[in-house]
């Protein structure tokens, strides 16, 4: 049924029908460039190269689902979230307005822990040795580095004593246990060392409340750099970890944050919350999120709460204490977490976090490319413009150039663009501008299989043949030009896919298909139009040509 | 109407003209290149896809200058701003920073821009960050994209053609790439992503142009009387009577090009620029490059001797 005049007809109308139906059921997907939006692409972060790549496979696979959640709970329409290779996550939203929101959502880890504050005794006799770790870690270039941003904060603080008052000065004995010689080789009252001997209690003042210290804003980094060496976490006691706090405070005209020093093991994580709600607390109009907790996970609240009354709870996201209130009473399944000043949408994106739930590691961006509706939209009016006219300049060429058959070409490329569209909709491809440049192109191969068809009719014509011998040997002879020129392209387009991201991809599609439809529109289209044609006259009547 | 209809031109004599083109446009290219090494610091214009980096495409409200712009970011060398189109867009390149991620300096654009222009004249239309893995990533599969598009080609001719058929298209691609190459240098056209594509179908659109010469040039070597003809007859015979089509098809993509190019927005307009020279490219040396390296390398290699021929011929009419 292929190849009589009927069956070629049937075989046409069927191919376009579906093909509209395809654009008209499912239209077309603008691809980001076109309508606006955010791509990013995350990776396990991992500086240190710690973790072997089938971790690091298994880590993305478990941030996949919920970065999924976290999407489908930010309500973007027909979001992208595909794994590439084994180690990254692309995300594309489009049409999202405030970017860093989003970003901040997706990239959040939302760890979540509840842990016991200590007394700052617990540490007190580490810090010579976090001292002396220190110095030994760092070099002498980074110190002076690190000490310049700090330098006006080494004089004696505005906020209180330093440290060293507290522990060196009045009362010695009580802060200093048996640590051994070397650590308790304390300076006399009067030679403290140099605060460049010192580096990291030079930075510590004492705090406002048990089990903090305060470290003044500006030193916040230096601190940070030195809570990252390792030989400073050994130092520390075994079962005690520091964490700054969220917000700063202010205490007389200075600013500081508080560092907080907490037992090393939480107690218990967000891996235990049932549910996570935004709300604002009526009395101090602050925002917080409120929690509820699994079954088992308010049990075990429940009871350590019991037998911590009196004791402080900190409440740890992402390393960063949010609150630590002191424990009055024992508390059963519920809780809040207190944002301060924060906006009622910051409480509203923390509890969509912690109800979707951590990420198994943290995440580093490592792509984001976002464009602005507007700047698209102008994009794809000039683009279709452009195409169009191009089109309309090539299709009044081919009919310049080849009278009758260069409308039949014509009715063939139109047949072939709503093909190609159909397909484009059909595999739910997305339409960028790349994939844009790859359609033209694809016309213009298009165009070529005819005019390779209709150069040939004409040498055929040449040679004398009849019209429809002229016709069938211009078609059998131009095939093998036509089949091996599209093939070698595909095998690029292919490659291209295989090998390219995103844009290059796009376009990569667009040329295969476009490649596989111009084929059809070239040997099978036009080739019915030019029998219909010629059987309207006889045999010994000129082409059209 | 007809052009080019009794053409008769001897392509393989002004082979050598050719040559100098060639050689001219690629000295010319490596010049260029050296030049952007001591100016620019790499021998292309690499643009953030490939050194990563942050850009940043800023829309103000008020007019303004690349000058003034950057001299809001304290006038360092290490940032470029550049006009973007006709209107007030402006965009900014910032590299990598060892310590800061990207986001860092995205946001600090943001802040610095703020300051000196205030937070409400101005709009980012357009933000990328690239972080440096993903840089060399890109520069790793995009050659090997190449090499392997080079292999499936050469196995692809060889098959269907002969080896030297082959050989002959992916001589001529690489002039085509060494060209196009040269091109980007001269004109310091900005490497991306759309860059790369731009490329790989300049080399899908010579070797569409190549191929359907060769197609004619297999075709007559199988006609009657085509074995008493001199091979360098027989290619010139071919190239003069597919000149008609390589004409029509290299104009009608041209003009489709040329619309994309003026018309067409900005962000594609390096690409139309590279897809039109490349496609100006991809018709010259399917001419003069192509079919000429077909009788060099049986001249050189002995590959497609005389002998040879009608044994190939009839397995060749078997597949066609």
């Amino acid at each position: 049924m292929f190849s009589t005049l009927r069956g070629r007809i049937v075989v046409i109308l069927a191919v376009l029908a579906v093909s509209i139906w395809q654009l008209y059921s499912r239209g077309l997907k603008q691809g980001l460039d076109l309508q606006g939006g955010m791509h990013l692409a995350l990776e396990v972060d991992d500086p240190q190269g710690t973790l072997t790549a089938e971790a690091k496979a298994d880590a993305i696979d478990r941030a996949e689902r919920i970065i999924r959640t976290r999407v489908d709970e930010l309500g973007v329409e027909e979001p992208l979230i595909q794994k590439v290779g084994s180690d990254r996550l692309v995300v594309q939203l489009a049409g999202i307005d405030d970017e860093d929101r989003a970003k901040n959502i997706l990239n959040q880890a939302a760890f979540l822990q509840f842990k016991l504050v200590l007394s700052t005794t617990k540490i007190a006799a580490s810090l010579p040795r976090i001292d002396r770790a220190i110095l030994a870690a760092l070099g002498p270039e980074e110190l002076r580095r690190l000490g310049a941003d700090t330098a006006q904060a080494a004089g004696v603080p505005a906020g209180g004593r330093t440290v060293e008052e507290l522990l060196f000065g009045s009362d010695t004995s009580g802060a200093v246990p048996d640590t051994g010689a070397a650590d308790t080789a304390a300076p006399a009252e009067d030679t403290l060392p140099a605060p460049s001997s010192r580096p990291f209690t030079a930075l510590l003042n004492a705090g406002d409340v048990e089990g903090t210290y305060l470290v003044a804003t500006e030193d916040v980094p230096a601190m940070e750099r030195f809570l990252s060496v390792r030989e400073v976490l050994r130092a520390l006691p075994r079962d005690v970890s520091l964490h700054f706090e969220s917000q700063p405070i202010g205490v007389s005209a200075r600013t500081y944050r508080r560092l907080y020093v907490l037992e090393r093991e939480p107690f218990m994580t967000g891996e235990d919350l049932e549910n996570a709600i935004a709300a604002r607390d009526p009395q101090f109009n602050q925002s917080q999120v409120q929690f509820e907790l699994t079954r088992t996970g308010g049990r075990r609240f429940s009871q350590f709460t019991g037998q911590h009354i009196g004791d402080f709870l900190a409440i740890v996201l992402d390393d960063e204490v949010m609150s630590a209130p002191v424990i009055r009473e024992r508390i059963g399944n519920r809780g809040q977490i207190d944002l301060a000043g924060a906006p009622l949408e910051e409480a509203h994106d923390l509890a969509l976090v912690l109800r979707a739930g951590a990420l198994p590691v943290p995440l580093t961006v490592v792509e984001e490319r976002t464009v602005g509706p507007s700047l698209g939209q102008d994009s794809i009016r000039q683009g279709t413009i452009a195409g169009l006219i191009g089109l309309v300049g090539v299709l009044a060429i081919m009919m310049g150039f080849y009278k009758m058959a260069g409308v039949l070409a014509v009715l063939a490329l139109g047949v072939y663009v709503i093909i190609m569209l159909g397909a484009l909709a059909g595999l739910g491809a997305t339409l960028t501008l790349p994939g844009i440049a790859g359609f033209i192109l694809s016309v213009g191969m298009a165009v070529d299989s005819n005019v390779l068809i209709f150069e040939r009719i004409r040498e055929e014509l040449d040679a004398g043949r009849a019209s429809r011998t002229a016709v069938d040997e211009g078609f059998s002879h131009a095939l093998s030009a036509i089949v091996d020129s599209n093939l070698t392209t595909l095998i690029t387009a292919l490659i291209l896919f295989q090998f390219g991201t995103g844009p290059v991809r796009g376009f990569a599609v667009t040329l295969s298909i476009g490649i596989m439809a111009s084929f059809f529109s070239a040997i099978y289209v036009t080739r019915t139009l030019f029998l219909i044609y010629l059987s309207r006259r006889r045999a010994s009547d000129p082409v059209s040509i | 109407m007809r052009f080019f209809q009794h053409a008769n031109y001897p392509f393989f004599e002004q082979r050598r003209k050719a040559y100098v083109v060639s050689g001219a446009i690629i000295l010319a290219g490596i010049t260029a290149m050296t030049v952007n090494v001591f100016t620019i610091g790499s021998w292309l214009n690499y643009g953030v896809d490939f050194t990563g980096g942050t850009l940043v495409q800023v829309e103000f409200t008020q007019p303004t200058t690349a000058g003034d712009v950057r001299a809001a970011f304290g006038g360092t060398d290490a940032i470029a701003v550049t006009r973007f189109g006709e209107g007030n867009a402006f965009v900014i390149r910032l590299p990598l920073e060892e310590e800061a991620t990207v986001e860092e300096v995205s946001d600090r654009v943001e802040e610095q821009l703020a300051e000196a222009y205030g937070g409400d004249s101005f709009t980012v239309e357009r933000t990328e960050l690239v972080g440096p893995t993903v840089g060399e990533e890109l520069q790793r599969k995009a050659l090997l994209a190449i090499l392997l598009s080079f292999a499936l080609t050469l196995v692809y001719l060889a098959i269907r053609f002969e080896l030297r058929f082959g050989m002959a298209a992916v001589i001529a691609t690489i002039h085509d790439i060494v060209l196009t190459l040269s091109f980007i240098a001269i004109f310091r056209i900005e490497m991306l992503l759309p860059t790369i594509a731009a490329i790989l179908t300049i080399v899908g659109y010579s070797l569409n142009d190549t191929i359907v010469v060769f197609d004619r040039i297999r075709e007559n070597m199988h006609a009657k009387g085509a074995r008493k003809l001199e091979q360098v007859t027989l290619i010139d015979r071919s190239l003069n009577e597919t000149l008609p089509r390589t004409i029509m098809t290299s104009l009608s993509t041209l003009g489709t090009l040329l619309a994309l190019l003026i018309l067409g927005p900005v962000v594609l307009r390096d690409f139309s620029l590279i897809m039109f020279l490349g496609v100006i490219l991809g018709t010259y040396s399917s001419l003069w490059i192509a079919s000429p390296a077909l009788i060099e390398i049986q001249r050189r290699w002995g590959l497609g001797t005389e002998a040879e021929r009608p044994k190939r011929a009839r397995a060749e009419h078997a597949t066609v």
